[in-house]
């Protein structure tokens, strides 16, 4: 029996869609069978991110409605092995989708797969119900901002309400620059204020979106910052103890040097 | 004089801690969103007390969860702001 995981923020523009896609990959490429639901009805976006906008043939809409099968929606990502995409409708609206249908729905797939994400919408309106109606589990997306962190902590108090518990945290588009002058705050700042636990901290990195222009989850790219924080966050997802990189600590020459030749840092 | 070394040292201030400042502030309003039953319950409370010692109108009775600066005048701080119209006060309780 598989894992139901919404990702959701509240706020739009955070990095739920980028972080549906690149978990997703990340997991596959862990040899885990995975499935992403996108459910923002209406501004589909995660098919284009994967890059498998031109293999739509059915959506989530036609599965709940019973156009379809749930098999002959899934999009089979040719890339990665055991990777699957659900579209959304885009011609529709939210209400085309009730909790119910949803809770069902997830309720069938996690049978077969090791992992359902569902990337939500923006909002905390019928949309972000229909998102959280299946999950099992939260991971909460938010950038080192007022308003951002604002809405993510409304998001975990209406998970709990629904019954998520201990939602976890991902700080998105982090810019150890800032942190380190002063003008952003620190990841221990937004924990002291949301009092939940950690999963990962991503960069801002525009390798994001390069790997986006091209369809392409940067998690599968060796070289790009936010990649690595994507494949640590994969690996803690399936239960290895992986430290948190100080993305904004100052190096100096001598703890450069200590990691050059293997002493572990302090 | 005092207020210019405030304004400057303001400026000093880094705006991440400006904003944790606010965010906090906003968060205990924010999280504040059961209010009705809340501030229903403590109302209860507090005239079930004050009922002790005087008549209160218990209609025009009105609590609120707003804001206010702290006593150094440095800070904005959350406040519960009860207003209760006494009728009377009871007898022989001076
Ligand atoms: N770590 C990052 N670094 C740089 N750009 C990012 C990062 N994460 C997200 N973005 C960009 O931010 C925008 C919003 O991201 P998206 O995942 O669509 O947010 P949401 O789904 O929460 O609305 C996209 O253009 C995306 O490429
Ligand atoms: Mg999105």
């Amino acid at each position: 029996m598989g894992e139901v995981i919404v990702i959701t923020s509240g706020k739009g523009g955070v990095g739920k869609t980028t972080t549906t896609a690149n978990l997703g990959t990340g997991l596959a490429l862990q040899g885990k069978k995975t499935v992403l639901i996108d459910t923002d009805i209406g501004l589909r976006n995660l098919d284009v991110v994967m890059g498998l906008e031109n293999r739509i043939v059915y959506d989530l809409v036609d599965v709940v409605e019973g156009t379809c099968r749930v098999k002959q929606a899934l999009i089979k990502d040719k890339r990665f092995d055991g990777l699957y995409l659900l579209p959304a409708a885009q011609t529709r609206d939210k209400n085309a989708v009730s909790p119910a249908q949803m809770e069902k729905l997830c309720a069938e797939l996690k049978e077969e797969f090791d992992f359902v994400l569902i990337d939500c919408p923006a909002g905390i309106e019928q949309g972000f119900k229909n998102a959280i109606a299946g999950a099992d589990k939260a991971y909460v997306v938010t950038t080192p901002e007022v308003s951002a962190v604002r809405d993510a902590d409304r998001i975990i108090g209406l998970l709990e309400a629904n019954d998520i518990r201990n939602p976890k945290l991902i700080v998105n588009r982090l810019r150890p620059d800032m942190v380190r002058r002063g003008d952003m705050m620190t990841i221990d700042d937004i924990l002291d204020i949301l009092a939940i636990d950690l999963l990962g901290v991503i960069p801002d990195d525009e390798n994001i979106i390069i790997s986006t222009n091209r369809g392409e989850p940067a998690v599968a790219d060796s070289k790009s910052q936010a990649g690595l924080a994507y494949r640590n966050i994969t690996r803690r997802i399936l239960g290895e103890e992986i430290p948190f990189i100080d993305l904004a600590a100052r190096h100096s020459l001598f703890t450069r040097m200590k990691k050059l030749f293997g002493f572990k840092p302090a | 004089m005092m207020d210019l070394l405030k304004l400057l040292m303001r400026k000093k201030e880094n705006s991440k801690d400006i904003a944790k400042e606010r965010l906090k502030l906003v968060l205990i309003h924010d999280r504040s969103t059961f209010s009705p039953q809340f501030l229903e319950m403590v109302k209860g409370e507090i005239i079930k007390v004050i009922q002790k010692y005087m008549e209160v109108d218990e209609e025009l009775l009105d609590i609120q969860l707003t804001k206010t600066t702290s006593d150094d005048g440095e800070r904005v701080i959350p406040a519960l702001v009860a207003n209760i119209p006494i009728r009377s006060m009871k007898q022989g309780i001076r």
